[in-house]
């Protein structure tokens, strides 16, 4: 960090806004909780045709997982920082690492960086879902460092519509069953999407963890089914190949 | 005045205490006491057919002439899910000093991880071996005290077991057994696994005689040359004994088996 | 007072002589266990349905001498976990800051969820196995007794050469001889741990650390004693032993005064 990264007026540090703004530049992501289950769900945008699809969510121990929005490659290293603990959690413990802890730990690392000399921010946010021994949890985390635990939340481009919705159906999730919670989740992304986009099994991923579920990746294939169930109305898609594009 | 105080003490008379510990480190050798090894006995056997593996050991833990527990493990699957290591498809059995056994088998399982983790797809045993072998080499001037075995399938779908010593030494081979009954159990190996020693019936004396070939065995047959090799190495090796854990490596997965043996 | 800093708070080097630094060992060898001096002996315990029971009398030893006779070897970690402590006093008393600082690391972090027997159990192991890779070992055998993660009976043993195993029943030192054979009477097996009552395993560690005082020299007869259930830890440190009985001594001939 240098001097002109501060706002001698204000106290504001451009830095740690600018990697803001890093966040919300990138795809959006949703995360719900429940009783039972933690998931995630993420559009992933393709650079071009040609291209294949970026990675937004990461499984990183068998019982948590993240997903990101921003700087990818600032996540991989956060991703891996994050596996190393997890490992050396379960090594010499032999327990998983309760996610308040491994989210008060990238906490640390990234408010360091908001704050020596020569450092900059992380420039992406996470959403750290999963269970630990105290029940299913969803944490947000963003470049300065500040981290929460939520019920529900959205991050990245447009996350505002996919708040809105959350926020209307904050009631319905502790109760929610796994499907439920999944449907919910997909409605939160589908509303951040411009109206001529659609989800489609290439452009969402969904993560799911649970008590005695271990954390999965799902996508593809594997996505059609919820896909179907939770926009029964919409036309059939013409082989998911027009709808691919998402916001940019 | 001053010369009289010339703050050395006074010769010959008691010193001051602390100048009595030593200051610099002891010429020649010094005898280290503290012996960082112990051997927890046991023993340990794999055999590889034509598309699966089997492993086997003894859970007995000895220390000298006591029993530790009548149920310690000596077989590990390797990589895999979570904690309980679902999905695995390869096997690490240890025998020797077994703090280094476990201390081995968590590094081994942390970098199957990590390989899974970074390279999204899960190590071939022929990779996995090496790793072993090099795990064992850097750690060869303080070695861990462990006769290792590796099994699993490989990328043809044959089963794959390799065999290395405490420094990493390590080849693929048909059966080897481990441990402290390991010269029990490897001749009648060799005789009923590679035919050693047996010929054709008929074919002749001397340099006529014609060697039985050795063709990979069914898994039914395996096993019961297992079942028999640890219940013969119990009556004759007071290390052997307890149980007998088997773990049987497919395409499909690990079939864990346990049998006991005779306590005594 | 001069103006030399360095000089304050030192002998004056007119009346004593130049400073001596050699007390502060920086360039002398490090010395390391090479054994232990002061001694604690057997630790035993028990698994039953619903816990574990531990004890180890308050004795500690140097060399044949009963040096010190008020020292608890048992540990208290949390509600659900005990440690047991054989062999080097100085040893247990630095795994005890040690378990103290990690206690304390655990309740600041903000999660409710502390440490059960199984991750107490592999931490020490690790300690352990890291000082002995160093050649610098702590000279102990510890037993961990407590309920794992399901709230299950947990009893798991730990040594100075980072060596690991867990049983029904557990005894170090003298114990795994003397003890072991009684205890693995009562619970041959894992499966037989469903049928022991609380009861049934305090009798049966008492009785052993009666016979441990019968024939280990280096024994007392006051003791702590420990029952880790799913509500809690009962520990008593200034048990006696009851019931002792001598009577075989009388049989025994060919020592002392006897003649016939």
């Amino acid at each position: 960090m240098f001097r002109n990264n501060y706002d001698n007026d204000s106290g504001r540090i451009f830095q740690v806004e600018y990697a803001q703004e890093a966040v919300k530049q990138g795809s959006v992501v949703v995360g719900v909780v429940s009783k039972t289950h933690a998931v995630l769900a993420a559009i992933k945008r393709n650079a071009e045709e040609l291209s294949s699809y970026q990675k937004k969510i990461i499984p990183i121990d068998s019982h948590y997982g993240i997903a990101l929005a921003g700087l990818a490659s600032d996540a991989r290293v956060l991703s891996n920082f994050m596996k190393q603990q997890s490992l050396a959690s379960r090594l010499t413990y032999d327990r998983a690492i309760p996610l308040s802890e491994i989210t008060l730990r990238i906490a640390d690392r990234a408010q360091t960086n908001t704050q020596q000399y020569g450092k900059r921010p992380y420039g992406v946010g996470l959403l750290i879902a999963g269970v630990d021994a105290k029940g299913p949890h969803l944490f947000e985390f963003q470049p300065s460092g500040v981290t929460q635990e939520m019920i529900a939340c959205g991050i990245g481009a447009r996350s505002q519509m996919a708040r809105t919705y959350l926020e209307r159906h904050l009631d319905e999730f502790a109760n929610s069953g796994r499907e439920e919670l999944i449907k919910h989740a997909l409605r939160a992304l589908k509303e951040s999407l411009s109206q001529d986009k659609e989800l489609t099994v290439d452009n969402t991923s969904v993560g799911i963890g649970g008590i005695s579920e271990n954390f999965t990746l799902f996508e593809g294939q594997d996505l059609a089914e919820w896909l179907d169930a939770t926009f029964e109305n919409r036309e059939a898609q013409d082989e998911g190949g027009e709808a691919m594009e998402t916001d940019s | 005045m001053a010369s009289v105080f010339t703050g050395a003490p006074p010769q010959g008379g008691p010193g001051y205490s602390f100048k009595q510990t030593p200051t610099v480190a002891l010429s020649g050798e010094r005898q280290h006491s503290f012996y960082p090894y112990t051997d927890n006995g046991g023993s340990t056997l794999g055999i590889s057919g034509a598309d699966f593996t089997i492993l086997a050991g003894d859970t007995r833990s000895t220390h000298g002439y006591n029993i530790n527990t009548r149920y310690a493990p000596k077989l590990f699957k390797i990589g895999g899910e979570g904690p309980e290591n679902k999905g695995s498809r390869i096997v690490l059995s240890v025998v020797g000093f077994a703090a280094d056994g476990d201390a081995l088998k968590e590094r081994l399982d942390t970098i199957v991880k990590m390989y899974k983790y970074q390279h999204g797809k899960s190590i071939t045993v022929a990779a996995c071996a090496q790793r072993l072998s090099h795990i064992l080499y850097n750690k060869r001037f303080f070695p861990y005290y462990v006769h290792a075995i590796l099994g699993g399938i490989d990328e043809d779908g044959k089963g794959a077991l390799y065999s290395y010593d405490p420094v990493g030494s390590y080849e693929r081979e048909q059966c080897r057994a481990a441990g402290a009954a390991a010269s029990l159990i490897m001749p009648f190996l060799d005789n009923q696994v590679n035919l050693k020693n047996q010929y054709e019936p008929g074919s002749g004396t001397g340099h006529d005689l014609q060697a039985k070939l050795a063709q990979p065995l069914p898994r039914k047959d395996v096993e019961d040359l297992v079942r028999d090799a640890f219940t013969s190495a119990v009556e004759r090796h007071i290390e052997v004994g307890d149980g007998l854990q088997m773990m049987i490596i497919t395409k499909d997965g690990i079939e864990e088996t346990f049998t006991p043996l005779k306590k005594d | 007072m001069n103006h030399f800093p360095q000089a304050w708070g030192r002998p004056r080097d007119d009346v004593y002589g130049s400073y001596d630094h050699s007390h502060f060992q920086t360039n002398g060898p490090n010395q390391h266990t090479q054994s232990p001096i002061v001694t604690g002996t057997s630790v035993v315990a028990a698994k039953f349905k619903d816990g574990v029971v531990i004890a180890a009398d308050n004795l500690a030893s140097y060399g044949s001498l009963a040096r010190f006779t008020d020292v608890k070897r048992l540990r208290k970690f949390n509600d659900q976990v005990v440690v047991g402590f054989g062999g080097d006093v100085s040893d247990m008393q630095y795994l005890d800051r040690l378990l103290l600082s990690l206690d304390i690391r655990e309740n600041y972090s903000s999660t409710e969820n502390p440490l059960n027997a199984k991750n107490l159990h592999t931490y020490l192991a690790k300690v352990m196995y890291k000082r002995r890779s160093d050649f610098n070992p702590l000279w102990n055998h510890l037993l961990i007794a407590g309920l794992d993660g399901e709230d299950k009976p947990f009893l798991a043993s730990a040594d100075l050469l980072g060596t690991t195993f867990s049983s029904p029943t557990l005894a170090t030192g003298f114990g795994g001889h003397l003890a072991q054979p009684i205890l693995r009477k009562l619970l041959p097996d894992e499966a037989s741990v469903e049928r022991v009552s609380e009861e049934q395993a305090v009798e049966v560690v008492k009785e052993c650390m009666k016979v441990l005082f019968y024939r280990d020299a280096r024994s007392m007869d006051k003791y702590s004693i420990a029952v880790i259930k799913k509500d809690g830890v009962e520990l008593k440190e200034d048990e006696k032993l009851e019931n002792q009985s001598w009577a075989f001594a009388e049989r025994i001939r060919g020592y002392g005064t006897q003649t016939a």
